[in-house]
């Protein structure tokens, strides 16, 4: 992965913190490793490696993981 | 992408499943299901085993997913729901506690062994082909209630994966609401931070 520089995308994912479960099926889905599960609390995605794919929402089964546009 | 060796521990829940049709002693071999996140979250792990190592869940994302078996809409709002997730946690840990006490009177002598699985916790099935009388009485009781336990919560799994999408039953599981709580209350500070930021 070192040889491809993050790319930039014009959408991101976004996560419902506050209704997450952190259940972990948008960080197995996703191919870049971009999402974390913060302390069993809630999922994270990292700006820098989220293409906006949409793997992640795809695979949300609470539908809390969404694609919208970057800032 | 090479596999990693927890994306096989579907075989585990699948082959629980299937030992339970030969001998019901196979049963008490899920209490590590029952045990593993509990010890992970209290020892500040996080919810690392809903995330890798759940052998329910890659069992639904592998018949939900590559094998196609799951419709794939999200989750109607009731069944996410804060309520609903709460709920179904108390009402479990209330059958469970039932399902102890009946061990127990068993173990004590006031209850007699019953060879049944109960399914969806009112459909009786018998089952004693699975047991050849080679364990005290309250050991196989446990087995078949503990088994009830699993089997119910696997069709109900696999009922909301095929509805909803594949991994819909993660976000009512009880053990995951369960490590969930363990989660908040360890980051509670945290949390409290993220609040006032947002509001």
């Amino acid at each position: 992965m070192s040889d491809n520089k993050p790319l930039r995308a014009a959408r991101k994912a976004r996560v419902d913190v506050k209704n997450c479960a952190a259940c972990g099926c948008c960080a197995s889905a996703c191919p870049r490793k971009a999402i974390s599960i913060i302390r069993g609390l809630f999922a994270a995605v990292d700006n820098e490696l989220c293409v906006g794919c949409g793997k992640c929402a795809k695979a949300c089964p609470a539908g809390y993981m969404r694609l919208e546009a970057a800032q | 992408m090479k596999k990693k060796w927890y994306e096989y521990l579907w075989i585990f829940s699948a082959a629980y499943i299937v030992l339970g049709f030969f001998n019901i002693l196979f049963a008490w071999l899920g209490i590590i299901c029952f045990i593993t996140p509990l010890l992970i979250s209290i020892a500040g792990g996080g919810k690392a085993y809903c995330n890798r190592y759940c052998g329910r869940g890659r069992l639904l994302e592998l018949l939900g997913g590559r094998c196609g078996l799951s419709r794939g809409k999200d989750m109607p709002g009731f069944l996410k729901s804060r309520f609903f997730r709460y709920g179904f946690l108390i009402f479990f840990l209330v059958m469970f506690s039932n399902m102890l006490f009946v061990t127990y009177l068993v173990y004590s002598g006031a209850g007699s062994l019953k060879e049944v699985v109960t399914l969806l916790w009112t459909i009786k099935l018998p089952w004693q082909w699975a047991y050849n009388a080679n364990a005290s009485p309250w050991i196989a009781q446990f087995a078949f209630g503990f088994y009830s336990v699993m089997l119910t919560s696997t069709l109900i799994g696999l009922a909301a994966m095929m509805l909803y999408k594949p991994r819909s039953w993660c976000i009512f599981c009880p053990m995951g609401t369960m490590t969930h709580l363990i989660c908040k209350a360890k980051s509670r500070r945290l949390l409290s931070e993220i609040n006032t930021q947002n509001t």
